[in-house]
């Protein structure tokens, strides 16, 4: 799998960088427009399943493969238990414990901001390791004979 | 009001050509539809974020749904068996009697639209001032409701480590190794 005409690699080239941009900003800005954690997550796999049908795998694999987007999909779980086991410094579980900070500005809203990234790496490498599962799994013979 | 109910009315008639048509590849395709369709029903309702999230999530879920119909399916037409006869006859009873009950139930409620300010009055208005955030969406999932969020995420990931456990390639057990369970 080598991937696709030089017209679709060409027009990768230009949109997946902003595509995946766009994603990071959603995760990042969900505190204070539309958007969030799963929604950023799943378009930042959006655009890794764009540059994996374009390039082919092996261009992708070699920065994240299975194990990677395991691994990742696991941290992302894990800084979302993290910074929900860390409210216990201020008494309860799940409790805001950051400073608030100035309303409309980028850092405000305490622990929102590590929860929308903790779910947005979550879904984002989830849903790309199932990309991977889908696009590595053989057909058996038995079905191709009908 | 009126366009909610033309975008309604085609998103029914889309639904029942999905079930009803034989080539699983338009099937797919109508059901993409019928998601675009709900996203800009989501837009005349002014939720910017349900719309955001049902369009991404349905132009992903139409990619790994395209590459899972690739197995080749026979379409030949065949003659309806009994038990499919049957099938259908239960569904079609189910459904009246889930109706008549439904149509009872909708009386209690109130009309479509009004506002049901019990519970979230609160949250509209405390949510700015308490979190500081103003999306209330956000605020809401993620501080007030913050315990969903991460049963939602937990959900997600377990589902996730499920599929990738049935799909991997082989498996780790060898051929003539015993199972424990069924001693």
């Amino acid at each position: 799998m080598n991937g696709m005409t030089p017209i679709v690699k060409t027009i990768t080239k230009f949109v997946g960088s902003i595509i995946l941009l766009f994603g990071l900003y959603l995760i990042v800005h969900g505190h204070l427009s539309p958007g969030g954690g799963f929604e950023g997550g799943v378009t930042v796999a959006a655009a890794l399943i764009l540059i994996t049908l374009a390039y082919g795998k092996d261009a992708v694999f070699e920065t994240v493969d299975l194990v990677g987007a395991f691994l990742l999909q696991s941290t992302g779980m894990l800084i979302f238990l993290a910074f929900a086991l860390l409210g216990f410094t201020g008494g309860y579980f799940l409790l805001n414990f950051l400073p608030k900070g100035k309303a409309f500005t980028f850092l405000s809203g305490g622990t929102i901001i590590p929860f929308t990234v903790g779910i947005g790496v979550t879904a984002a490498f989830a849903l790309f390791g199932i990309f991977i599962v889908l696009v590595s799994f053989r057909i058996f013979k038995d079905t191709e004979k009908k | 009001m009126f366009e909610l109910y033309i975008l309604v009315g085609l998103m029914i008639v889309g639904a029942i050509l999905a079930i009803e048509i034989r080539s699983l590849l338009s099937s797919v395709v109508i059901l993409g539809v019928v998601g675009f369709l709900l996203c800009t029903v989501f837009l005349f309702l002014r939720a910017p974020d349900a719309a955001l999230t049902q369009l991404i999530v349905e132009v992903i879920a139409l990619v790994i749904l395209i590459r899972a119909t690739g197995v080749q399916q026979d379409d030949t037409e065949r003659p309806e068996t009994f038990t499919e006869k049957f099938a259908f006859g239960t569904v079609v009873m189910f459904f009246l009697v889930f109706a008549y009950f439904l149509l009872y139930a909708l009386q209690g409620l109130p009309k479509f639209g009004e506002p049901l300010m019990t519970v979230s009055q609160t949250y509209l208005k405390e949510g700015f001032a308490k979190t500081g955030v103003p999306n209330l969406v956000a605020a809401i999932l993620l501080d007030f409701r913050s315990l969903d969020a991460l049963g939602g995420i937990t959900l997600f990931f377990g589902a996730i480590l499920g599929a990738f456990t049935i799909m991997r390639r082989n498996g780790r057990k060898k051929v003539d190794e015993r199972d424990d369970t069924d001693s």
